[in-house]
């Protein structure tokens, strides 16, 4: 049993339901009980989508189980198909459903329905929302491009003269994090180097799409999570190699080209050149972009994008990164190989109170992380920006948005730069802290003056008042994670020390706390004074 | 009992009323939240309160997105997942459930009132929540009290949450002492601005003391017996009625407050309880009512003759229906409602126009194609229906707000009507289709 306040990830079916919501002429009959169609505003609501879901729910109720709900199901299905007529259909169990044990699957196949129909094994117990999209599109790739499948070892055959390489984009669903755009861009830069796009899948595609994946020459996976299991199934049976670097980010943007150009027979250096560029690596390299130097990140999201922005901000923002995490437990090597590079330690942890408490002991300058860490940030009082799914209604911008690609590079350059103070107002309202209108309650000034939530806004009601000492960031780790060390020493301020810490701009104190309350400790210094926290500003540089 | 004539203006039934019309009953897939969304409104009412749902991911999944996943606070609300080993060995689950509650308890030591909410996974394995909610009432005592009630989507809908809630929460209601003048108990979780109105207006009636159930504070658990007179705020609290009348309380027959009309008669039960004179009553609400009468008329210009589709969802629908019907002129083609509680809804039926067609329980499907063939001005649905519709090109006010907007009582009347008039509005004025 697990303590959640916020979940990173759905249960299973609602993973398969994004695939199922993505694609066209296909439907999913759900065992469900009432209730589980709350699923359904996801897309509608915090998508936007325009159209409900394709799926129906059998939505059995108490006083069903004890007579018929296997034959519940079989009308749900019976009716669904006659209603939607999809090209073919996916059935399955949610948690309550799998409980009941009616074999979704069975029941379909006993109605032999003139279309394919795909039962789903998901269990709600052990899996959740990723594998759930990825084991229902491996599912569904195997069920509709298996019959099309050559016989094993039948080499593929040649590319004919003149023809234009193609391949897949597999991965894309609905609810994605700007999957629609990162489409869009992909294929564009596809096109500019060479390549055609053969089928975009499960976004997009119908089940006769999906029988055709064999043609095209190679897979771009542009969301491992999703779509590696199907790949790799793929490669197996078509001979069809896949890419392996995610597009996220100047230089691996560039590194994607080159690989494209690998699979494709192209020129790598002439894909490169005609692929275009980014405003990135002039952006940062512009001397306004100098304060960014060494600002402490927190980067915690599914893996993929996780990974990717460990490597933007490092080498292409300059940044430091404090703290690298993921929820993808499938993900857990990758990202704790990456983390050693970056000399921190990697968080694998789908429980949000634990991502909480790290967050507060690290007092990064800025938060790269999901939702729920937006939650954190706010709380905290610590500038942050979305990288990754789970994600809100904000994060399905109107405007052309992607994340992948050379406008993907600029897109993610002024989506981390915005929460910050920028360059010259940094200096500013050092310099002038004094002036009323750079009192740093205001916060960012291209923010609209809204000042980040402070100090009484950052006690998590958890706290015990007597407990919390009247200084936020100092509490909120406390409160966050109770368990700090028994027997750790107890270091207070003087006023005078607690004032003058008071001077330091907002966005630098909580480290600046932070780090003289180490070095009190470090040193045995129990009444931090205003040379204890000068001492510490030597001790610690920058 | 002092007769009220503002009561007896108002129960008239011009229309005809709807007290016999025949229901069309369906079943189908139910477009509605499960019970356990109760917890959104119920964990901000009651504010040491904390509500543990022992369900799956799911539930955990729901509860955050049908909180908007906006809260940018510490929720009092959480979930103890199941896993799959713990699905193994039901004695395991006890103790699996004792450790989360122990480290939820001890990470918020601010919670006076811990309800173990039950969940379609924990009832089809029947875990028996009310036993480990007295078990773990023994551990915990003093401290916190732990209550055990089911949001469960195979027994409850949407608001029905509510009422098991407060259901569970009736044995723990002191005892009246039989001496103990009449009170007047208000059921049902209302915005404290509209507590205050209805507080103050029951004041100058002379009516009182007045309760409140849920309370703000767990330990502020109003007492309860032969004495207490109740009024139920909102349409979907059966069990919670049944078990307060099974403690002796009597329930005043009124429609709900909703608009002028049901605010009158509303208080008008409790004045009759209470024997307050005609010109008492009229001097303490028809400030109000002439008030929130002037906020409507202009409202009633914008919606007079449009027509309005409900979707089932909270139970408020029927005597929504009979306020935008009779104070609003609005036309109703449906009125669904995913529970019709014949004898509470009694009063409001007979204010209803002869001829709306109700419905009660859902098969969507066939619902959507009723609604298309309606063509109506306005459909009040979930959240799951609101945006494909408007794709469509039908107006859609999102049922959810009816229940988290205050709307009750006269200074909330003319609120009321204008969530129903902002979507035609905006509609009025968009020039971008």
């Amino acid at each position: 049993m697990q303590l959640t306040v916020w979940t990173y990830e759905a249960p299973p079916h609602v993973g398969a339901m994004r695939i199922a919501t993505g694609m066209e002429g296909l439907h999913y009959v759900l065992h469900a009980p009432q209730g589980d169609t709350y699923a359904d505003l996801l897309f509608t609501m915090i998508e936007r989508r325009a159209k409900r879901p394709p799926v129906t729910y059998s939505t059995f109720q108490a006083r069903d189980l004890g007579g018929d709900t296997a034959e519940l199901f079989k009308t749900s299905v019976r009716e669904a198909y006659e209603r939607f007529r999809p090209q073919a259909m996916i059935v399955g169990a949610s948690c309550t459903a799998e409980l009941i044990q009616d074999d979704p699957g069975g029941l379909a196949r006993a109605l032999a329905l003139p279309v394919p129909v795909i039962p789903l094994e998901l269990p709600a117990y052990q899996k959740k929302e990723n594998w759930g999209a990825a084991e229902t599109f491996y599912q569904l790739v195997r069920a509709l491009a298996g019959p099309h499948a050559p016989p094993p070892g039948t080499p593929r055959p040649a590319r004919a003269p003149g023809v234009r390489p193609r391949c897949n984009l597999l991965g894309p669903t609905a609810l994605g994090f700007r999957h629609r755009d990162d489409v869009t861009e992909i294929t564009r830069l596809l096109g500019r180097i060479g390549v055609d796009v053969h089928v975009v899948a499960p976004m997009g595609a119908s089940p006769a799409d999906i029988a055709r994946l064999g043609e095209a020459d190679f897979n771009v996976v542009l969301y491992p999570e999703v779509a590696g299991t199907a790949a790799s199934w793929l490669q197996r049976t078509f001979g069809q190699p896949a890419t392996k670097v995610v597009p996220i980010g100047f230089g691996a943007t560039k590194d994607f080209v080159a690989e494209v150009a690998g699979l494709a027979g192209l020129d790598p250096v002439a894909a490169l050149e005609s692929a275009g560029g980014s405003r990135l690596p002039w952006y940062s390299r512009s001397v306004d972009s100098t304060y960014l130097t060494g600002k402490r990140v927190f980067i915690f999201g599914d893996g993929t994008h996780a990974l990717a922005a460990a490597r933007i901000a490092t080498e292409e923002m300059g940044f430091a990164i404090a703290g690298l995490g993921t929820y993808s437990r499938e993900f857990a090597r990758d990202v704790r190989e990456a983390a050693q590079r970056y000399g921190v330690e990697a968080l694998i942890t789908d429980d949000y109170l634990e991502v909480e408490a790290k967050v507060a002991e690290l007092q990064p300058e800025l938060v790269l992380g999901t939702q729920m860490e937006r939650h954190i940030a706010k709380r905290l009082g610590i500038a942050c920006a979305v990288i990754s799914a789970p994600i809100h209604v904000q994060d399905f911008p109107a405007r052309y948005s992607p994340q992948m690609g050379f406008e993907g590079a600029n897109v993610i350059f002024d989506t981390w730069v915005h929460p910050l103070v920028m360059g010259l107002e940094e200096h500013l309202l050092a310099m002038f802290r004094e002036d009323f209108e750079f009192q740093d309650e205001a916060g960012p000034s291209h923010l609209g003056g809204i000042a980040p939530a402070r100090p009484a806004a950052a006690v998590p009601p958890a706290a015990d008042p007597a407990a919390v000492p009247p200084t936020p960031v100092a509490a909120a780790p406390a409160a966050a994670a109770p368990a700090a060390p028994a027997g750790e020493l107890e270091t207070r301020w003087t006023p005078e020390a607690e004032k003058e810490l008071g001077k330091i701009p907002f966005f630098v104190r909580g480290k600046a706390r932070r780090n003289t309350e180490r070095y009190a400790k470090d040193h045995g210094i129990a009444l931090i004074t205003v040379e204890t926290l000068y001492d510490a500003k030597a001790h610690f540089g920058r | 009992m002092s007769g009220s004539d503002a009561l007896t203006a108002s129960g008239a039934t011009p229309f005809g009323g709807c007290s016999t019309a025949p229901v069309l009953r369906e079943r189908g897939q139910h477009e509605v939240f499960c019970g356990l969304t109760g917890i959104i409104w119920l964990h901000r009412k009651i504010q040491d309160a904390f509500f543990l749902v022992v369900g799956s991911r799911t539930c955990a999944h729901l509860i955050q997105s049908a909180a908007g996943v906006m809260i940018f606070a510490e929720p009092r609300f959480g979930t103890a997942i199941m896993e799959e080993k713990d699905l193994a060995g039901l004695a395991d689950m006890n103790d699996e459930l004792d450790k989360v509650v122990d480290r939820l308890l001890s990470r918020r030591p601010d919670i006076k009132l811990l309800f173990l909410v039950g969940s379609c996974p924990s009832e089809v394995i029947k875990l028996d929540l009310a036993r480990a909610a007295s078990r773990l009432s023994r551990r915990h005592a003093p401290d916190v009290k732990i209550l055990a009630y089911s949001g469960s989507g195979i027994e409850t809908t949407f608001t029905q949450g509510e009422d098991a809630c407060l259901a569970a929460l009736v044995p723990s209601m002191p005892y009246e002492e039989p001496q103990d003048p009449p009170s007047l108990l208000v059921v049902g979780a209302l915005a404290e601005v509209v507590e205050d109105q209805l507080r103050r207006i029951f004041d100058e009636m002379g009516v009182g003391p007045v309760k409140f159930l849920p309370p703000r504070r767990a330990d502020d658990l109003p007492s309860v017996g032969p004495n207490t007179r109740m009024l139920l705020a909102q349409p979907f609290l059966g069990d919670t009625a049944r078990l307060l009348e099974a403690r002796g309380a009597q329930r005043l027959v009124a429609p709900f407050p909703l608009g002028v009309e049901g605010t009158t008669a509303w208080l008008a039960a409790a004045a009759r309880a209470w024997g307050v004179p005609a010109e008492r009553f009229r001097a303490a609400t028809e400030p109000g009512a002439e008030r929130a009468r002037r906020a409507l008329s202009r409202l009633r210009t914008e919606l007079e003759g449009k027509r309005i589709f409900f979707f089932p969802d909270s139970q408020l629908e029927i005597p929504l229906a009979r306020f935008v019907s009779r104070e609003l002129g609005m036309k109703l083609t449906e009125v669904g409602t995913p529970y019709l509680h014949r004898q509470h809804l009694a009063p409001e039926l007979e204010l209803l126009p002869a001829g709306a067609q109700l419905s009660e329980g859902q098969d969507v499907e066939r619902q959507l194609d009723r609604c298309h063939a309606a063509r109506p001005d306005l459909v009040v649905c979930g959240l799951g229906l609101a945006n494909p519709l408007e794709a469509e090109g039908t107006a859609t006010k999102w049922s959810i707000e009816l229940l988290f907007t205050p709307v009750q009582g006269y200074e909330q009347a003319a609120d009321l009507a204008e969530l129903f008039a902002r979507p035609l509005r905006r509609r009025a004025q968009l020039k971008v289709a």
